[in-house]
């Protein structure tokens, strides 16, 4: 092997445990009694679960869980069914004012959210949204990204088999949801990872909005034990609460890492 | 054909959940926003019009230009690291490689964990006395650093972290550019007789010039968003030096109830960005 082949083997090495290191070490200390922490680098000193058992009594972890779940999953539900709603009436219906209101979509892509971030908890505290779930997924439901991912799937659809199904007497929704949904699987995919993945990341917006810790999404609470009093700067107990969170994602990653890596690049890219 | 009075009234209902959407979520906002900026308001009481006070007020507003300053210098720390490292691993990851697949799939992992975990497990790490760099750097014979609590390095540290994080995507879209390089340039210069250098320089970094303004541009955007990582590390400590321009523009609204003031900060920092991004955009399209 060439020296120069030697050498990017160990920079690749490096590199990958760099990346693995801080989250082995993150597992291992929630792992790892307070005292002993310090002396924490390679391997387990002393196996203890009391970080967890702590945690869990000061905060509603797993309520979080469950509310970060109902919200991620329902925010992704609607992005997929309007995105495909709106993407279909954009590439295959006519109407007036159709372009421009794809000009509008695409534009409001570069809108920067600063802009309408303060309006916006404004509102949800005219509606009486505050601390409810419905300021959390109602105004997630649409995402210009989907819309125009699917406007550009549903283009490559050909008419001949839309107009197949309306001979058939299939309705409008009827053709998007059973007679196209079916070819653009990998779509669906990528749009799905990417809504859930930024709703259940999303940690500003619900710091906005929910003050009620019942209703708090796990990483807002998780952010608020880490800067807040309430873990008594234990490390162990704070990095417990930090490992439940990643855990979903990790093991979601873990079996469908190549979905997630082309779902990330094409948002990436036409972001 | 007879349809179509139907079909054009259909699309309309298609499109109705957008349209509301738009209506409320981002027109009436983007408005309302503009109307805030004349007002002084706590959301409690009445709002009270203050003309162009809120505007003139961020001339004399030293912390907010420092939080400005503070997001810039991150920037220009964190973009040319980020293309650095993420172009140097996507070469090696573009050599004939074992494991290449597993390597891919390391760096991205970052990417898709919270930044929340991602800055609790370095703040640790960058802890002053038994923090793992500096476990490190004194087991090699150097000196402790003060990652965090030294006011010039603060942010730096915040710029390698987020480097950490979001390096994986870069390194994937650098070596989707890599290989559409035609294999037949290289073929051509290894007669000429160039070196792993030279044919670095003058066939693969033209060819993906076009992934290296990508890139500039979606950390460009990401990078003024900067807010969880000073949150949790630093609360925009030590002595504002991490105070990001989003997180003063939070603090602004959700610590003091400065609604209208807030409100002109929002929408002259997204100016701003706008503007960052449109002379990009233009600087790309006159390059190629």
């Amino acid at each position: 092997m060439k020296p120069m082949k030697i050498l990017i083997y160990i920079l690749l090495i490096g590199a990958g445990f760099s990346f693995l290191y801080p989250f082995y070490w993150m597992i291992l200390a929630s792992l790892t009694p307070e005292n002993q922490l310090g002396d924490l680098t390679l391997l387990p000193l002393k196996i203890t679960f009391d970080n967890y058992l702590l945690m869990f009594s000061k905060i509603p972890i797993l309520r979080s869980l469950l509310n970060s779940t109902i919200v991620a999953t329902s925010s992704t539900f609607g992005v997929i069914v309007f995105g495909s709603m709106i993407g279909y009436a954009l590439a295959k219906t006519r109407f007036k004012g159709r372009n421009l209101l794809f000009f509008i979509i695409v534009f409001t892509m570069t809108l920067p959210f600063q802009i309408t971030l303060i309006p916006n908890y404004i509102l949800m505290v005219k509606f009486r949204w505050v601390d409810t779930f419905a300021a959390l997924i109602i105004p997630a439901l649409n995402s210009a990204f989907a819309i125009i991912m699917f406007r550009q799937v549903f283009k490559a659809i050909p008419d001949d088999l839309i107009d197949a199904a309306r001979m058939d007497g299939c309705g409008e929704l009827r053709i998007i949801f059973q007679v196209i949904w079916p070819n653009i699987i990998p779509t669906i995919i990528t749009v799905g990872i990417i809504s859930f993945m930024n709703s259940w990341n999303d940690v500003l917006w619900p710091l906005i909005v929910i003050r009620d810790e019942k209703l708090m999404t796990m990483p807002q609470l998780v952010t608020l034990f880490a800067v807040g009093g309430r873990s008594d700067n234990q490390l162990g107990v704070k990095l417990a609460s930090a490992v439940l969170l990643a855990l979903p994602i990790i093991i979601t990653y873990s079996i469908f890492q190549k979905h997630f890596i082309r779902s990330m690049v094409s948002s990436g890219t036409k972001g | 054909m007879k349809t179509r009075p139907k079909k054009s009234f259909l699309s309309y209902f298609l499109v109705s959940p957008y349209l509301v959407h738009l209506l409320l979520f981002v027109s009436f906002p983007v408005i309302f926003s503009v109307v805030l900026t004349f007002h002084k308001w706590n959301i409690i009481s009445e709002m009270q019009y203050v003309g162009l006070e809120n505007y003139i007020r961020i001339f004399h507003d030293r912390l907010f230009w420092k939080a400005l300053v503070n997001t810039l210098t991150f920037l220009a720390i964190h973009i040319p690291l980020q293309i650095f490292i993420a172009l140097l691993l996507a070469y090696f990851l573009d050599q004939k490689i074992f494991l290449k697949g597993f390597f891919r799939a390391t760096f991205f992992l970052p990417v898709v964990i919270s930044g929340v975990v991602v800055t609790m497990v370095w703040q640790q790490l960058y802890g002053y006395d038994s923090g793992l760099i500096n476990t490190l750097l004194v087991a090699i014979g150097l000196d402790k650093v003060e990652w965090l609590t030294n006011k010039n390095i603060a942010m730096i540290s915040i710029a390698i972290m987020a480097t950490w994080k979001n390096v994986g995507l870069y390194v994937i879209l650098f070596l989707v550019g890599l290989q559409s390089v035609p294999q037949r340039y290289y073929e051509a210069a290894d007669v000429e007789g160039a070196n792993q250098w030279q044919k670095f320089r003058h066939i693969t970094l033209p060819a993906i010039n076009p992934t290296i303004f990508m890139v500039t541009i979606l950390s460009t955007i990401g990078g003024f968003n900067l807010f969880i990582e000073p949150y949790i590390m630093t609360g925009g400590g030590p002595l504002n030096t991490t105070l990001s321009a989003m997180l003063y523009i939070y603090k602004q609204a959700f610590e003091y109830y400065h609604m209208g003031y807030s409100a002109t900060l929002g929408i002259l920092f997204a100016m701003l960005i706008m503007i960052v991004v449109v002379i990009q955009k233009y600087t790309i399209e006159k390059e190629n």
